[in-house]
Formats: structure tokens, C-alpha cells, sequence
């Protein structure tokens, strides 16, 4: 099963813009390469990255093939309240993984 | 000759087989490439009728790529990213992989900065392109031409 690092500050003023480090393991694989026997290997990517902030949408993402393998994507966001950070990543084949972040704005 | 082939000639016409072979597998192989005329018409699809000015993007990419498989970008655009004035979406797009769109990244004034980094691949030495929409409608455009020494995409799986 697929892994995510996620990495947010802990703790944040009331209106700092933090900084958002994502990444999950997954091959993406582009549905352009051939095996040695020549047969096209299926399409396997994760299409659409999305993270909420207590509920709310703040960053969406929608992938391409040409993301490479692992997708590593940073972002920013306003810290306006303490609560949780949800990141969803869903793709090819059903791949669907979640994980969420507290943080604390004071 | 008494006897039906020769080690010469065996060795000859194999060889001719062989070499057939490997051409006609390389041309089978030769995936589809995007080209700059469907790269501006996967931008077109995005940005509509609009204008596409220059400028406002940055776009930031190492000039010379040694492998294509993992080539580390980030694209930031100067924006107050207020309710009234924000980025809306940042795309991207590539002249030479098989499809022209690499991403799509959308923002709100939430986001508090206009700016994202993530790692892509690029099959061959060419130009990408970052364009922003703001959310007065304008469309503003970056372009970065890279050269890349080790392709992405085509080695065996």
C-alpha cells in the first residue's frame, strides 16, 4: 500500500502562510512504456491531489503522466484556526489514501 | 553449393532478419509526441478565447536536465492572493511528451501564496510553459526551454 509524508509546522501564528511538503509513493506509471515482450503497460497514476483545511478546500491538484514517480508536491496555505489538515490523493485502479495533520494556531 | 545453405549465408540472411527486426521494433516503439501546435491546443482548451500576456509567472526550472525522469520545477506568481484578487489555477504544459499537460494546481485566497513546486518528466529538450489565471480573468504565461541529457519514458518497464 501507498505511503504519504507529510510534513506541516506543528504550531503557527493566526495568519502566517505555512509552508505544505507532500509526498506519496507511487510509480505513475504513464501507460507509454513497453515491456521487453512489447506489451503496453496499463496507465496507473494518481490524478487528483486535494487538501482541506477544517472541511475546507485550499489546494487542489489534477496530475498528468508527466508527474514523476512519487509525487512531491509543496504548496502554501493562511493558518487561521487550529484544527486538522485532510489530504486526499485518488487515481487509476481505484487508488484512493488519506491522511490528515493536526496543527495549532495560536 | 551440394548442400541446401551455407554457414555464410545462414549467418547473412539471419543477420539481415535481425537487423530488420530491430528497425521495424524501433519504429514500432516511437511513442506519440506532443508537438508545439497541440501543446497550444491543450492551452487554448484551458484558457478559451482569452488572451494569454506575458509575464507576472515565474517559472523556475535548471536549464540543463540530466535526467528527465525527475526534473524538480516550482512556479510562483506575485499576488496579494486577497478575495478580490487571487490566482485562480496555475497550469502547466510541455511541447515534447506524449501529452502536452503536465498539471493543474488551483488556489483560493486560502492559499495565501501563489506559489507550488513539485517534480515532472520530460521525454525530451524543450520549452514548457506555465500559465495563471487570475481571478479578474486575465491569463499571464512563463516559458522555460530545457535542455534534457537522459530521457524520461522510454526505457523498458
Amino acid at each position: 500500500m501507498a505511503s504519504a509524508l507529510i510534513n506541516v509546522p506543528p504550531r503557527a501564528k493566526r495568519g502566517e502562510i505555512i509552508e505544505i511538503k507532500t509526498l506519496i509513493s507511487h510509480p505513475m506509471e504513464t501507460g507509454y512504456r513497453r515491456t521487453q515482450l512489447g506489451a503496453l503497460v496499463p496507465r496507473d497514476i494518481i490524478r487528483l491531489f486535494v487538501c482541506t483545511y477544517n472541511g475546507t478546500e485550499v489546494f487542489r491538484a489534477e496530475l498528468h503522466p508527466a508527474i514523476a514517480a512519487n509525487p512531491f508536491i509543496v504548496f502554501s496555505t493562511v493558518a487561521t484556526e487550529s484544527g486538522t489538515l485532510a489530504f486526499q490523493w485518488t487515481g487509476d485502479r481505484g487508488f484512493s489514501e488519506t491522511e490528515s495533520v493536526a496543527i495549532t494556531v495560536d | 553449393m551440394s548442400r541446401n545453405t551455407s554457414r555464410r549465408e545462414f549467418l547473412l540472411t539471419a543477420g539481415g532478419a535481425a537487423a530488420g527486426i530491430g528497425l521495424a521494433s524501433v519504429i514500432a516503439v516511437e511513442p506519440v509526441r506532443a508537438t508545439p501546435a497541440t501543446m497550444q491546443e491543450a492551452i487554448r482548451k484551458v484558457v478559451g478565447p482569452a488572451r494569454v500576456n506575458p509575464g507576472r509567472v515565474k517559472l523556475e526550472l535548471p536549464p540543463l536536465v540530466e535526467n528527465g525522469n525527475t526534473v524538480p520545477l516550482t512556479v510562483k506568481v506575485e499576488s496579494p492572493m486577497t478575495a478580490a484578487d487571487h490566482v485562480k489555477a496555475l497550469h502547466l504544459f510541455n511541447e515534447k511528451n506524449p501529452q502536452p499537460d503536465v498539471a493543474s494546481f488551483r488556489f483560493g485566497p486560502r492559499a495565501g501564496r501563489a506559489s507550488v513546486s513539485t517534480r515532472i518528466r520530460l521525454a525530451d529538450t524543450q520549452t514548457v510553459i506555465a500559465v495563471c489565471e487570475l481571478s479578474d480573468g486575465s491569463f499571464w504565461s512563463a516559458s522555460v526551454n530545457v535542455v534534457v541529457t537522459l530521457a524520461a519514458c522510454l526505457e523498458d518497464a
